[in-house]
């Protein structure tokens, strides 16, 4: 650790705050320096606040799940600023400030409309996703949690596609109608129990028959926002729509508020309804992992097939978080943190041909390999990680929540297993079409293999998709001794089961390396 | 009664405004129509000088005068603080407005004066008559400024309207008064309070005076089913007197509202709760569903106006003093979003005079980016979106709702912010996201601009700083109020 080890979380959120403020007062008399600078000093930001996460990472203890990096002040009533990190979230907050340069570096040069809102946007967009996997006040987690709507709703509403304003109303008043009820639930639990403290509630025991209204209520907000099917209808829209820097942004970060919401609050909150109602989600699942499969090979859309396929990939998510084994859950962990790389990266392979050809229907591209050679070794590497090939990132997460479920219920296994058929069927036919086959158009031919700048872009992507893929323990490591205090503190008698079928199966060990 | 004065010290503000809106009346008689920027800015002083009284000569103590017919209290401190302030920025931002529109008359602002002397008697009532006198002297004022530009048929008819409906509802008021005092024999709500209490099954008459009552309060705060007058006034005014219906007479009705109950009918609880939540559900729902096809601004206001009248009454419902609080915070909160979103109205202006229509704005951002800012600050925080002040106001009201047991009524006020974000959303997307009309004359004068930024500042996350001293100050109100 180097600096700042008492206020580390506070100066991540207080870096891209400070950038924005900046960049607001930001003025020169020719528009482009004045662009060139207001994207400047947001690199720099969030580099800085990279770095910050790494260090984050680096002086992360692995051996405790107890919350660390803690921060808390009183701010008013019983509520007071509360931050902290354990195994389940310090990846989240890597994930985000991992993204935030990327996705700053791709929108250099196809967002020239104003430029200092956008960055603005999505700067202070960062300090509230930071906020979210941080916050250790369900009152502050929920500020943040539906904060981050403002910015997005911005983002895809001013330097969105054609349909834009459609799209973004549907996300923010589809995300907003989750919330409130999750809302009516917070309000619920702080009366309960008196305290807006999330460890304090953690160990809160809620009447029985409480727990299954609360937890319906917080399922409401965080299906939609994962998305779960039949909830999943806003996501097409809104990565359709938004720029290619707020695809990567969403589909990177804010899906996996869903996830993480289920693990913090869920899960630990209210145990028991988690085990009452977890055949809802494990049908839920599965009919989200096998429809929006089938859905996606029929997308014209580059986009869209993409944001399907990310519910796809969310159903897998939440089964492995539902098992209540330690498989299942790290499985989902990191499913979420590949999928986060992953799906961004597919977002900013579209951005790149899109920002050429300006439009994301397959059918007008074809034969790629021929006149991008890097852009389709790129493209291909992530489909691939999509579709869970071994030694990307996508293969450990899908394994690990397919053998936890396995030990759950074979069923289960079975029809997850179909989606990792489908998924590769999509992924492939997409690839087909869209790299491979005649390069016959003339506008095709025309176009540029990648920039110095794109090639910039997807080198980190590419080596933490390979990292993640081949040496998944830097990234196991961290969560593993949270995860299992979860399991053992609130589901001991799912944790017994779970030893007597590890004597029986115990591949995913030696798998993984561990 | 026998023949000494009573002690003046605890009304001195409200007699220092009085003699002094007497004065400023002399002033502007005796100066013609030339003196309203002066008399103006004398009333804006007079008010502060009043506050200023009120808060080191009274205090927050419990000081009961004239017969028991007049208290102060830290409740009626907070309430009063509300009203001055909201009385002083619509002083503030309404000169370029009137001089423009050639009504720069000096009764304005002595109208405005005699309005807030109503809104101070009604926050400290203590007694159903001092109630209804600080009411009248109130509304007569509001019905005059309503129809200040008389030359134009919306205004007249405005204040026509206002007055036919404001009489009837004073008429139903009258009649549940004097049904309480037929029944119990007293008008006194301390006596009142102690003679209802433990008395079982509460007498018809009680009962139905007191929906008597409630109905005519209800019109007062613009509660459905009582609302009707409401979008047809906040249209036809001139919009600076919109500004000022919107914010002070509120927070003066509510604050009425409140004592009345809490102090007057406490052994009433079950009778009133129900009624003082059916009224705040259809506030609530009709606030958020009919504006949604309102296009015009002021019109939208006024149904957002409704529903943050049903918003506020959840407090009340909830009966607790954690309930009064909440309303207190809710009442302050909603001050602050309304004077800034009408000083933003009055910004609305072209070459050719006010427009008023929500397409008018469309691509502020592009022509106006620091007023586009600070518009969807008000919007999103009137929407209750957290980051923003109005998210604090629904968070303590709905806290308190659940802490009565009103976990239904809690969920239907959630949703129906969700209906009403659609609208607010709907400014929003017409600033920032369609493209740019005819941009505004930048000329509003430099008050209103002041009003603009500092209402949006304290709506801003800079709240996250205010809202513990806020809370803190509520609570000492609250507490006034219940346990005295």
């Amino acid at each position: 650790m180097f600096f700042g080890e008492n206020y580390l979380l506070s100066l991540m959120m207080l870096a891209p705050v400070i950038g924005s403020a900046i960049i607001l007062f930001i003025r020169h008399k020719d528009a482009e320096i004045e662009n060139r600078n207001v994207r400047s000093v947001a690199l720099f930001t969030t580099l800085i606040t990279f770095f910050m996460g790494l260090d984050l990472w680096a002086g992360f203890d692995n051996s405790t799940a107890e919350f660390q990096f803690v921060e808390k002040f009183q701010w008013f009533g019983d509520i007071s600023y509360y931050l902290g990190v354990d195994g389940i979230s310090v990846l989240f907050v890597l994930l985000t400030a991992f993204l935030m340069p990327i996705v700053i570096l791709a929108s250099w040069e196809s967002i020239s409309k104003r430029v200092k809102e956008y960055m603005i946007a999505f700067l202070v967009l960062e300090a509230l996703m930071i906020g979210v996997f941080t916050a250790l006040d369900i009152f502050l987690f929920y500020v943040f949690f539906e904060g981050g709507l403002i910015p997005m709703y911005l983002l895809i509403g001013i330097w969105g596609g054609v349909n834009r304003i459609y799209a973004s109303f549907k996300f923010f008043l589809y995300t907003l109608l989750g919330s409130v009820l999750m809302l009516v639930a917070v309000l619920y639990m702080y009366f309960q129990s008196g305290t807006t403290d999330i460890p304090a509630l953690m160990m809160y025991d809620f009447d029985v028959d409480v727990q299954s209204w609360l937890w319906l209520a917080f399922f409401a907000s965080f299906a939609v926002k994962m998305p779960m099917w039949p909830v999943h209808t806003w996501l097409p829209d809104a990565h359709v729509q938004a720029p290619t820097g707020g695809s990567v942004i969403l589909a990177g970060v804010l899906l996996k508020m869903g996830g993480y919401g289920f693990l913090r609050f869920s899960l630990p909150m209210l145990p028991e309804a988690s085990i009452e109602f977890s055949w809802l989600i494990f049908t839920l699942s599965i009919i989200a992992i096998i429809y929006t499969s089938l859905v996606a090979l029929v997308q014209e859309d580059i986009k869209k097939l993409i944001a399907y396929s990310s519910v796809a990939h969310m159903g897998f998510v939440t089964i492995g978080i539902f098992l209540l084994n330690t498989n299942g859950i790290e499985g989902a962990i990191f499913t979420m943190l590949s999928h986060g790389v992953v799906s961004g990266a597919l977002f900013l392979c579209v951005g790149v041909i899109y920002d050429r050809l300006h439009t994301r229907e397959i059918s007008r591209y074809g034969g790629l390999a021929v006149n991008m050679k890097i852009y389709a070794v790129t493209f291909v590497l992530f489909s691939l990680a999509s579709v869970g090939l071994p030694g990307t990132s996508g293969f450990i997460g899908e394994f690990l929540v397919l053998n936890g479920s396995f030990a759950y219920n074979s069923w289960i296994t079975f029809l997850a297993a179909t989606g990792v058929i489908l998924g590769a069927a999509y992924m492939l036919y997409l690839v087909r079409r869209l790299i491979f086959g005649e390069l016959d158009k003339d506008d095709v031919k025309a176009m540029p293999d990648l920039s110095l700048r794109e090639k910039l872009i997807f080198a980190p992507l590419v080596a933490v998709v390979l990292w993640m893929g081949i040496y998944p323990n830097s990234f196991l490591d961290p969560m593993h001794v949270s995860v299992q205090a979860l399991l053992e503190t609130h589901f001991p008698a799912q944790m017994t089961r779970e030893t007597t079928h590890a004597a029986t199966i115990d591949t995913s060990s030696a798998v993984v390396g561990r | 009664m026998n023949g000494e004065i009573p002690a003046l010290l605890p009304a001195l503000p409200e007699i220092i405004l009085a003699i002094g809106a007497m004065i400023l009346l002399m002033l502007g008689v005796f100066r013609g129509n030339g003196s309203f920027t002066q008399v103006t800015n004398l009333s804006v002083l007079l008010l502060v000088i009043c506050a200023a009284v009120m808060i080191n000569e009274v205090g927050g103590e419990r000081q009961v005068t004239f017969n028991n017919m007049f208290v102060t209290d830290a409740f009626a401190v907070f309430a009063k603080v509300l009203v001055y302030m909201g009385s002083a920025v619509a002083l503030l931002i309404s000169g370029k407005f009137l001089a423009e529109h050639k009504i720069d008359k000096f009764e304005y602002p002595i109208l405005v004066l005699f309005a807030t002397l109503g809104m101070l008697i009604m926050v400290s009532a203590n007694n159903l008559m001092s109630l209804y006198v600080g009411l009248e002297l109130q509304s007569l004022s509001l019905y005059v400024l309503a129809a200040m530009n008389r030359d134009r048929l919306r205004s007249t008819e405005a204040g026509l309207k206002y007055f036919v409906l404001g009489a009837l509802s004073s008429g139903m008021l009258l009649y549940g008064i004097s049904l309480i005092y037929g029944f119990s024999g007293t008008t006194e709500f301390d006596v009142l309070a102690t003679s209802l209490q433990g008395e079982g099954t509460p007498e018809i008459g009680i009962v139905i005076g007191l929906v008597f009552l409630l109905a005519g309060l209800a019109f007062k705060v613009s509660a459905v089913p009582f609302h009707m007058w409401t979008p047809d006034v906040y249209e036809g005014s001139p919009t600076p007197v919109t500004a000022f219906f919107a914010a002070a007479p509120k927070v003066a009705a509510m604050a009425l509202l409140v004592r009345a109950m809490i102090n007057g009918f406490p052994a009433l609880i079950d009778e009133w709760q129900q009624v003082i939540i059916f009224v705040s559900i259809a506030s609530m729902l009709v606030g958020a569903f009919v504006a949604l096809v309102q296009t015009n601004i002021k019109r939208l206001m006024a149904y957002s106006s409704i529903g943050h009248v049903g918003y506020a009454l959840v407090g009340l419902a909830a009966g607790t003093q954690a309930g009064i609080e909440a309303l207190l915070i809710y009442l302050a909160i909603y001050l602050t979003m309304t004077l800034g979103a009408f000083a933003a109205i009055l910004s609305m202006r072209r070459s050719d005079g006010m427009v008023e229509t929500i397409d008018d704005l469309a691509g502020l951002s592009e022509t106006n980016l620091p007023m586009a800012v600070a518009i969807s600050i008000f919007m999103f925080s009137l929407a209750g979106i957290p980051l923003l002040a109005g998210f604090f106001g629904k968070w303590f009201i709905f806290l308190a709702a659940v802490e009565a047991g009103l976990v239904p009524l809690a969920i239907i006020g959630f949703l129906a912010s969700v209906v009403a974000c659609f609208y607010y959303l709907r400014i929003i997307k017409v600033m920032f996201f369609d493209d740019p009309s005819e941009a505004f004359d930048g000329e509003h004068g430099r008050s209103v601009s002041l009003v603009v930024g500092t209402a949006a500042v304290l709506n801003s996350p800079v709240s996250f700083l205010l809202i513990s001293s806020l809370a803190g100050a509520a609570a000492w109100a609250a507490n006034s109020l219940l346990f005295q």
